[in-house]
């Protein structure tokens, strides 16, 4: 048999085959290298983690400031990290705002500024917001101020994570 | 599609003539196992570059999770392994390519003394070969200490005592390695991070490129 009565020639054959190994061999090192390289991608978030807060019976009309604290876990890495609240209650609606300035992530206070009664009050630039988080037209923040995720149970508010309320 | 990809750079960079040097060259007939089965004794220095290809690979991809400090090595290490995808794979790559990486030095080092290669003109190329093994030792050993467990940190003990024996210059030889006169920790550990994974992979990558100039330049020796 003559090489010219095959569709694939010898020299061709030898080249799939040589490529179809190798390619295999290859990815059998590269894929668990790409896998472990992209786990941070694929790694379920622990995020939906409530933490207790506050008492029920603490909170006023007034948004009062609460420190609150959690272990979070960085890889290799666990360390207690603690954030900041300012909660009210309205009626049966308890709100909780993060302090966190929508502008460049200074931190507001409420009440903090004379000229400005019960509005929160950054220092960094002057921004400002209602009580409920809006921020005032004519200060820097382009959008409230972010809301956490709030639940009751037990006479105890759990926050979960800031989320920005537009 | 690739074809035409090739030729559009290939008319402008005129590319082919680089690669044909490289890589278009005859296998001589001693050499190839299809001929002599016995030949695949000169597939041990190909065998050596692609462990060190692996080497390479898996352990940039290590750092991605390592850090070179004395609280968090042990834990980072025991993460990545534990925790990451495949990580006790990617590790385990690197921890046997280690060893085998010597097996194959060895072996290709037996192939070229039992046949001659290493004679006239090829006694440049014998030599930095020979640099080349004592620059792997040189990674085994710092490779070693790194995951900072007990077993890591005894044997750098006893490595840095062996350094040390070596007359009149073994205590300042023990010093330098370990960056303190006492102690055998925190700068031990950053430094012997720098040495693996930066000073000798740079030796090692200049090295590698002279030996196959070399072995381009000159041929593969001649048959027994």
């Amino acid at each position: 048999m003559s090489e010219k009565n095959h569709n694939v020639s010898r020299r061709q054959f030898l080249t799939y085959t040589l490529t179809g190994v190798g390619g295999f061999m290859a990815a059998g090192m590269i894929l668990p290298m790409a896998r472990f390289a992209i786990d941070p991608v694929l790694k379920t978030s622990s995020a939906g983690d409530m933490n207790a807060v506050a008492e029920v019976a603490k909170l006023t009309n007034e948004p009062q400031r609460f420190d609150f604290s959690y272990e979070q876990k960085d890889g290799w890495y666990t360390s207690e990290v603690t954030e900041t609240a300012w909660i009210y209650q309205d009626g049966d609606n308890i709100t909780a705002l993060s302090p966190t300035c929508t502008h460049l992530g200074c931190t507001v206070n409420w009440n903090a500024n004379e000229e400005h009664p019960n509005q929160f009050f950054c220092p960094c630039h002057g921004g400002r917001f209602e009580k409920d988080g809006t921020n005032i037209p004519g200060t820097p923040p382009t959008e409230p101020l972010h809301k956490y995720v709030t639940e009751v149970r037990d006479g105890t508010v759990y926050l979960g994570k800031a989320e920005p309320q537009i | 599609m690739l074809q035409r990809v090739y030729d559009w750079v290939d008319e402008r960079l005129d590319i082919t003539p680089m690669w044909r040097d490289i890589a278009d060259h005859e296998v001589p007939e001693h050499v190839n196992p299809a001929h002599h089965f016995s030949a695949f004794v000169y597939c041990f220095g190909g065998l050596t570059f692609f462990i060190i290809v692996i080497q390479f690979l898996s352990g940039m991809f290590l750092t991605m999770y390592y850090v070179p400090d004395i609280v968090n090595a042990y834990e980072s290490v025991k993460y990545l392994q534990g925790e990451v995808a495949f990580g006790l794979i990617v590790r385990g790559m690197h921890h046997w390519g280690a060893s085998l990486v010597i097996v194959m030095v060895f072996l290709h080092t037996l192939r070229v003394f039992f046949t001659g290669a290493y004679k006239k003109p090829r006694e440049l190329n014998w030599v930095v070969g020979v640099l080349m093994f004592f620059i792997l030792l040189g990674l085994g050993f710092t490779g070693y200490l790194l995951p900072w467990d007990m077993k890591a940190y005894f044997a750098t003990v006893v490595g840095l005592q062996i350094a040390e024996s070596v007359p009149i210059v073994g205590t300042l030889a023990k010093t330098l390695l370990s960056g303190d006169p006492e102690i055998i920790g925190a700068q031990t550990l950053t430094r012997f991070f720098a040495i693996h994974v930066f000073f000798l992979p740079g030796a090692l990558l200049g090295l590698l490129a002279a030996h196959f100039i070399m072995i381009r330049r000159q041929g593969i020796a001649g048959p027994l």
